[in-house]
């Protein structure tokens, strides 16, 4: 009794107190971490992979898993610097074709797991590796920044306009602006989900699918439009990394995914939700950029942040699957 | 003369349910005996005692006279007790081949671990040849027919030297001539002094191959009789016993016009040239035993499944819906028979799940509106008399009645005007059943046609108008109201084809 109890509570708490603990640890034993700048470089920090985690989230309320969106998210952040750098387009299309790149992406997805029936696991993971050697293949394995060098000697002729890096690095009274834009990405897409016809009948798709389809739920339209959502929101991902960093770099968005899919399970267990949820999943990622911001602060060298990640997403899941089995039984 | 087989006093029950009371059972060697009974009877739990599925509660099991434990299905087999299943891919490993498939058990259990392929190979072949199958050993498995697995599994059953084999409905997915060779087979296995047990719904069959009939109803064994001192009408009396055990008042309902037609419906193996029509007003049952066809057709009406032939005239078109939210739209609705896998979203609240299908309804500038979707689904609830606490309850955990009345008032605000029920009495009290049975009446007054699909023989006669009975995928009869019995229901049903 005392023990479930225990359990349930770690279940509905146990993320919160943990970002909280982690939180204090840091202010108390680090003088630099709490201050205005630390703070607003911790959410800057989460903005891109929160992006991609909100994606990972709608692909996972219905039930689907899409692990192409961290080299959907490379791509998009090589054609956006490209777009600029080689083909000096106007920020419009440089803000819009990585988006409608990562929708089609997303659409190509739909199509093998919705219609052909591949196994989401496995007709992403092929997905991942397309992409990422679409993605080098573009650019030839050079990462892309203004007036580079290009291989028949010549300069490439566009830069980095400040306009679009304003996008990664501006602020609005003192806040980022990609801080502001996750902001109201994740109030919206909470409100989508939440108090739309659109948002119930994912979250019925991925309960039960065959239910849901009984219902009369048109639940391929439903897995498409998921999954379309996913790639796109990777693209936005990878168009404010090129912003955020000023430069097209190859394969930028690879460690991201893991971070996010991190990110979405610490979302499951946060106020209990028990199933994926976009708050849940920022606060799954301001945890992790803490954790990250607070250790780098303990000079933990940057190569075993992975480590760090893994282990954050082994705990999320486990708390998630022995929730899970238990309520089961 | 010794039983090969002896099971004494066989008590069995499961939380609320007496499945077995004193069963004695038994079967001599060299005989083919039937276990016959309805659904429910209690012959799956008394077949799985004896391969070890169950344990029960008491009575015992003797061999030769021998009495034996059986805990586990290793034990049977040990004993020489196999049991080929209807599904026989669960009992064989497909990447495999043929001889190995054979040799399954001896190569798990004893040799030096080096597999001699020639011998293997030789010896598969020899008893594959006793039977009379010509098959090649080396052929995967996954490459047979169902037919050709059931002979590897009975080739199988032969090199370990069994005792006993129950058959377990084997000739439901074979055709005519499939069926024929294995009972070719099996008066084979009997001749070399095996003791055969034959589970089967095709009486026919069973009155052409079987030696003795043990029939049960409800738990226990109420005749045992040779073949030959018994009749197809007699057996089908001790299968039902006394006829309706419980009485709904129908509720008589003027017919109207033709609402819908069924054309020539074609959907593989378990829905066959199905043709017939439905009026307002009208219940029509569709009566049949467990895998006759009838959740196929039902699903294939509701674009579940798709159809390769055939179509579904409503409204003056021709449909083959191939989504159920098609079939919605042309007023086709369906409470499906697996209630919580397919009929209710276990985790959604009351609420949810009775707007689920209207939810454009409840729909403002793309916004849901809550307090339309309360208002509506108490609206619901106390027309329906579905008893949870509020609203926002999760619908699992309800009772299975009250989840089924939620299921039918999810339709309720679409206008469907034709209601597909596959076994919604399943699971189910009594009391429920009869708020139940009184819903579909109702509906039938305001003019809906009702399609009742269930193996419950009294329940279908207590509430039909017409009734079509199901055998193999086949509408095999139509009876109406006055000439239906359960004995006609059950004569048809299982494959009988003269006039009575």
């Amino acid at each position: 009794m005392n023990k479930n109890r225990l359990l349930d509570l770690t279940f509905k708490y146990g993320a919160i107190v943990v970002i909280v603990g982690v939180f204090l640890f840091f202010s108390i034993t680090e003088e630099h971490f709490l201050s205005y700048g630390n703070i607003t470089d911790i959410l800057r920090s989460i903005a891109i992979v929160t992006f991609i985690a909100i994606g990972v989230t709608i692909s996972q309320i219905v039930d689907g898993f899409d692990l192409s969106v961290g080299s959907t998210a490379s791509l998009a952040t090589v054609v956006a610097a490209a777009l600029m750098v080689w083909y000096e387009q106007p920020l419009y299309i440089v803000l819009i074709v990585p988006v409608l790149l990562g929708a089609c992406i997303g659409m190509l997805n739909s199509l093998l797991i919705v219609r052909i029936r591949i196994p989401d696991l496995l007709a992403t993971l092929a997905m991942m590796y397309i992409i990422a050697g679409v993605q080098k293949t573009f650019t030839q394995g050079y990462s892309i920044y203004s007036q580079m060098l290009m291989p028949d000697g010549e300069k490439a002729p566009g830069t980095f306009r400040d306009s679009f890096l304003w996008i990664g690095q501006g602020e609005i009274a003192g806040v980022p602006v990609p801080v502001l834009l996750l902001i109201v990405t994740v109030a919206v897409v909470h409100i989508l989900l939440h108090y739309t016809r659109w948002g119930r009948q994912m979250y019925m798709t991925g309960g039960n699918r065959e239910a849901a389809r009984l219902s009369g739920i048109k639940v391929n339209r439903i897995r498409l439009v998921a999954y379309v959502l996913s790639g796109a929101l990777a693209g936005f991902a990878g168009v404010l990394y090129a912003a955020r960093v000023g430069s097209g770099q190859i394969d930028a968005g690879a460690p991201l995914l893991m971070e996010s899919v991190a990110a979405v399970f610490v979302g499951y267990s946060v106020f209990g939700a028990g199933k994926p949820n976009v708050i849940g999943t920022f606060f799954g990622a301001v945890l992790i950029g803490i954790l990250l911001n607070g250790l780098t602060m303990m000079n933990l060298p940057y190569y075993s942040h992975d480590i760090v990640k893994g282990t954050i997403l082994v705990l999320a899941l486990s708390i998630t699957f022995i929730h899970l089995s238990r309520r089961k039984a | 003369m010794q039983p090969a087989l002896a099971m004494n006093n066989i008590t069995k029950s499961f939380p609320g349910v007496q499945a077995l009371q004193d069963v004695d059972f038994t079967v001599h060697a060299g005989e083919i005996h039937a276990l016959l009974g309805a659904n429910g009877a209690g012959k799956s739990t008394l077949m799985k005692i004896l391969s070890g599925a169950y344990t029960p509660d008491a009575g015992t099991i003797a061999l030769d006279g021998q009495e034996i434990t059986i805990h586990s299905p290793l034990d049977a087999l040990r004993h020489g007790i196999v049991c080929i299943y209807q599904e026989v891919d669960t009992a064989l490993v497909g990447n495999l081949s043929v001889a190995e498939n054979i040799y399954m058990d001896h190569m798990s259990r004893k040799g030096s671990g080096w597999l001699r392929w020639g011998r293997l190979k030789r010896d598969a072949e020899a008893v594959l040849q006793q039977l009379g199958a010509q098959i090649p050993v080396t052929l995967q498995v996954d490459e047979l027919s169902i037919s050709q697995k059931q002979l590897v599994l009975i080739a199988r059953a032969i090199v370990q030297q069994t005792r006993v084999v129950i058959f377990d409905e084997p000739t439901a997915p074979l055709s005519s001539e499939e069926a024929a060779r294995l009972f070719a087979v099996m008066r084979q296995l009997r001749d070399d002094g095996v003791a055969c047990i034959f589970i089967s719904h095709r009486l026919p069959e069973v009155f052409d191959i079987c030696d003795r009939i043990t029939v049960m109803r409800d738990g226990e064994v109420v005749s045992v009789q040779a073949t030959s001192d018994t009749s197809i009408s007699d057996t089908i009396k001790d299968m039902l016993g006394r006829a309706f055990e419980e009485e709904f008042p129908k509720l008589r309902v003027p017919i109207g016009k033709e609402l819908l037609r069924v054309e020539n419906l074609h959907s593989g193996q378990k829905v066959r040239e199905v043709s017939f029509t439905l009026r307002e007003g009208e219940i029509l049952g569709i009566a049949g035993l467990v895998g006759a066809g009838k959740t196929e057709l039902s699903r294939v009406m509701f674009g579940v499944d798709r159809a390769e032939q055939g179509s579904i005239r409503m409204h003056g078109r021709g449909h083959r819906f191939t989504e159920p939210f098609q079939a919605i739209r042309e007023g086709i609705v369906l409470v499906p028979e697996e209630r919580r896998k397919q009929g209710i979203l276990v985790d959604e609240s009351v609420r949810d799940n009775l707007t689920a299908p209207s939810m454009k309804k409840f729909t403002r500038a793309g916004f849901l509106q809550p307090q339309l979707e309360t208002e509506h689904a108490d609206r619901i609830v106390s027309q329906l008399g579905v008893k949870t606490p509020h609203v926002q309850q999760k619908v699992g955990h309800l009772s299975g009645g009250n989840q089924q009345k939620v299921v039918v008032g999810k339709w309720l605000p679409t206008q469907a005007e034709v209601y597909l029920f596959d076994e919604p009495t399943k699971g189910i009290d009594i009391g429920a059943k009869s708020d139940m049975f009184k819903l579909i009446g109702e509906l039938a007054e305001q003019g809906k046609g009702i399609i009742y699909f269930s193996s419950e023989l009294s329940e279908i006669l207590g509430i039909a108008d017409r009734i079509l009975v199901m055998c193999d995928g086949r509408i095999v009869k139509q009876l109406t109201r006055e000439e239906a019995t359960q004995d006609a229901i059950m004569y048809y049903a299982s494959g009988g084809t003269e006039e009575l």
